[in-house]
């Protein structure tokens, strides 16, 4: 493996995490499920890569999943959802884009501080990937906790889920029915909340979850 | 010795030189991609030619700061324009002053700008400061972002080691470098008041950040602050091209076929990003005021994350 394969590997899984923060700051319902598209390519090239450098066919098939259903059939069908929904014109009220950034910062900062130590034993790749994976993850969890909007919580949740792949890819030996079985556990996720989408919408004519709360009686 | 120092003098009168050119070609390959006849090239020539000869109109209660900020901000930003090596590397005065040095140099030029703006009380004048100074609380950190990322990653703040390292078996590809040039890009665009950030081409008062600080400003001032900016555009394209596509440049030891090798890759190399300047402002449309602070943020964040990247690259080498 030459240095130039590495940085390909390390460029990929950068491009990852810098795929999520633009993620946190499309505030556009249409353009976040492009970037969301763009995220599940960027992950499917990653993964293919990494398929290429350990000679492990398997992660093609990972690969292949991540850019058929996350890259092109879950994008389509939320496209299709939120044009249902009536909600393609709305622009989401983020809580300011700025701190939410910054926190994120921080995120990936604390990712790769944890990651780095604890991983001391492993290969390049696997601390790399770890690291990028963990960021991945919890700028997920970000968007979900700072959006109101479930379709962009729906989004938060998918790439929070890409950034579990690519943690997968790094470390070997995962095998091919695990992973498949998480593609498609997430497929079914995305069944489950799409149902409950329109469910939401029936009842409280808004997909803004803080009706929700005012149903529970959280908050005035 | 003397040699380096030609070649000092000879790059300060090339950017000179070469600055309004610059102007003008993006000018006209704005308007030939809008299919636009467009004006001459060397119409910046032409026009700060008359704006010198023209007679200087300063308003009543104008102070001393108002006739000298233009001097200032002109011989700041050519020094700073002089620094940033063009054809060759090496060059004497490049020991003593670094990037975080031409960075000062700017945010000098910038706040006297700001000051002049101010100056003769007018509202345009005003709002045109207010404005630059919010863009600049966030654009100048940005670029300090992108210069600590490229510093760490060549070990060296001064741009002619930047840049062999650059051309070296050590740089390679790397997420941080791409994160740094976006963030350069940004504040480039930004600071030099290109499309999605301000339009240098109107007077139109929404979106006035530059031309409203200097609406008050005539004649020879006038051409000087002119000048400077077009300066300011050829320093950023220079700094891009410096440390991303630094093939060709000429080290200062070399003879003369290696610095008319330099010449002509700087000018391709200023041209083709001129170029692409121009396409991504033909492309794009002017942001809200408001969305600029998030726009420069943006260049900010990716700073941030280089430089963090940057530690995770570093376990690989």
């Amino acid at each position: 493996m030459t240095a130039l394969d590495g940085d390909i590997a390390h460029l990929l899984a950068g491009s990852l995490v810098l795929v999520s923060f633009l993620l946190l700051y499309q505030d556009r319902m249409f353009a976040l499920l492009n970037f969301f598209a763009v995220h599940a390519c960027v992950l499917a090239f990653s993964v293919g890569w990494q398929a290429y450098l350990q000679r492990a066919p398997h992660l093609f098939i990972t690969a292949l999943i991540a850019l058929v259903f996350k890259g092109v059939i879950i994008p389509v069908a939320l496209h299709r959802i939120v044009v249902r929904l009536g909600i393609h014109r709305t622009i989401e009220t983020v809580v300011s884009i700025g701190p939410t950034m910054l926190f994120g910062m921080a995120l990936v900062a604390l990712s790769v501080v944890v990651m780095l130590p604890v991983t001391q034993s492993s290969g390049v790749f696997v601390r790399e990937d770890l690291a990028f994976a963990l960021s991945v993850v919890l700028l997920g969890f970000l968007m979900m906790v700072t959006r109101r909007n479930a379709v962009s919580q729906v989004i938060g949740f998918m790439s929070l889920e890409n950034g579990l792949v690519l943690a997968a890819t790094g470390a070997r030996g995962m095998p091919l029915v695990v992973e498949i079985s998480v593609g498609f556990s997430v497929l079914i996720a995305f069944l489950v909340v799409g149902i409950f989408l329109f469910r939401i919408r029936e009842r409280f004519d808004t997909v803004d979850l803080q009706a929700l709360d005012m149903a529970r009686g959280e908050s005035a | 010795m003397i040699r380096e120092w030609l070649t000092q003098l000879g790059q300060a009168a090339l950017v000179l030189g070469l600055a309004p050119l610059l102007s003008g070609v993006t000018r006209k390959i704005r308007a030939r991609l809008l299919r636009r006849q467009g004006p001459s090239i060397i119409q910046p020539y032409r026009d700060l030619l008359k704006l010198i000869r023209k007679e200087t109109v300063i308003a009543e209660n104008a102070s001393w700061l108002f006739r000298a900020a233009p001097y200032v901000v002109f011989g700041t930003t050519w020094v700073a324009a002089a620094l940033v090596p063009t054809f060759a590397t090496g060059l004497p005065l490049s020991a003593s002053a670094d990037l975080i040095v031409i960075v000062a140099l700017l945010g000098t030029a910038r706040f006297l700008l700001a000051l002049a703006g101010l100056d003769v009380g007018t509202s345009f004048g005003g709002i045109g400061s207010s404005r630059e100074m919010m863009f600049a609380s966030l654009a100048e950190p940005a670029m300090l972002m992108a210069v600590f990322t490229l510093s760490l990653f060549a070990g060296s703040t001064e741009l002619s080691s930047i840049s062999a390292y650059m051309l070296g078996p050590h740089a390679g590809l790397s997420i941080s470098l791409a994160l740094a040039l976006v963030a350069l890009v940004i504040v480039s665009l930004g600071e030099n008041a290109r499309i999605p950030v301000d339009n240098p081409a109107t007077h139109l008062e929404l979106t006035m950040v530059h031309e409203a600080m200097i609406l008050e400003y005539s004649g020879r001032h006038l051409a000087v602050i002119e000048a400077a900016a077009s300066l300011k555009l050829l320093l950023y394209l220079s700094l891009i091209a410096c440390v991303f596509i630094p093939w060709g440049t000429a080290p200062s030891t070399d003879g003369t076929v290696a610095y008319a090798i330099g010449l002509g890759a700087y000018a391709v190399k200023l041209a083709g990003l001129g170029f692409l300047l121009v396409v991504f402002e033909t492309a794009i449309a002017k942001m809200r005021v408001f969305r600029v602070p998030e726009f420069l943020g943006v260049a900010l964040m990716l700073g941030l994350l280089g430089t963090i990247m940057l530690f995770v690259s570093r376990i690989s080498r």
